[in-house]
């Protein structure tokens, strides 16, 4: 939840029927309760309708909202529940835990970053170093050219890496929360965490390294 | 002195270092590594930035055919 925004306010307004206080919220997250709903589902307008059922439970369910979890939290944690649901009447009945993930103990650094056993003590270490990046500019187009480099390459992942760099980095939920909506262990979030960070962080280096 | 680790090793357990849940060994020899290694500094920095960056996405904006629906849906539960 934006820090600017106090929650037990939002939360009356939405009680109290306040059609803006829905509008913010749903801006601040249907895209992405829409991009985790397509892990789950086979095709865009399920997702979206996935979302919109979302939305409605959220509200029907407003009054009984105990804050044992944050907003952010029990709507991303319903959406979740619907997900599984709808995809188990699908028929499609693959657990998000057993989704595969391609050669997940592949390393994360291109190898040929490093150097070979043939140059012994060396071996292992990098051929050419990361460098400092350059200074990222704030509030401007370049900025808004960062962003857009950061959503491509996390579209590009794998959707199990996707779902959990989006809770974590983009939503900044915690680990323990994370697990709970997505029902996989700390130790397998934390391998899709990595290969996802490494991946954007790949991105970004393609992207920021100095001029030459 | 255990061996040293090297760079290729290092990158695996910098998602780990940063979230603070490796064993206390494996930290200390990270960052012994890191006291003598700037790609690894920098790589370490690197990763900080972009988790940092990617808090800072916001979503794009809602189609119109987005938000009618979901205020049609709002309208509809006020009602109710």
């Amino acid at each position: 939840m934006n820090a600017s925004v106090d929650e037990a306010s939002l939360l009356n307004s939405l009680r109290a029927g306040d059609e803006s206080a829905f509008v913010w919220l749903v801006e601040q997250y249907h895209a992405t309760l829409v991009r985790l709903a397509r892990l789950f589902v086979s095709d865009e307008p399920t997702a979206e309708e996935l979302a919109q059922e979302t939305w409605l439970a959220v509200l029907q369910g407003l009054e009984r909202f105990q804050h044992r979890s944050s907003l952010k939290t029990w709507i991303f944690t319903i959406l979740a529940n619907k997900a599984k649901t709808r995809s188990q009447r699908e028929k499609r009945t693959i657990a998000f835990s057993d989704l595969d993930d391609p050669a997940s103990d592949s390393p994360t650094v291109d190898p040929d970053r490093f150097k070979p056993a043939s140059e012994g003590v060396w071996a292992g270490h990098w051929v050419e170093g990361p460098i400092q990046w350059r200074e990222i500019p704030e509030d401007s187009l370049l900025h808004d050219e960062t962003m857009k480099v950061i959503l491509q390459a996390i579209d590009l992942l794998p959707g199990t890496q996707r779902a959990v760099i989006t809770l974590r980095d983009m939503q900044e939920l915690s680990t323990d929360e994370v697990c709970n909506i997505l029902g996989i262990t700390e130790t397998n979030q934390r391998v899709l965490l990595h290969r996802a960070r490494a991946k954007v962080r790949q991105a970004l280096e393609e992207y920021l390294q100095p001029e030459h | 002195m255990a061996e040293l680790m090297t760079c290729k090793e290092l990158v695996e357990l910098v998602t780990e270092y940063i979230e603070g849940t490796l064993p206390y060994d494996v930290r200390m020899r990270v960052e012994q590594h890191l006291v003598g290694c700037e790609g690894c500094t920098n790589y370490v920095e690197q990763m900080r930035q972009t988790i940092q960056l990617t808090g800072q996405i916001r979503e794009e904006n809602l189609s119109p055919e987005q938000k009618d629906d979901l205020l049609k849906l709002f309208r509809d539960w006020k009602r109710a």
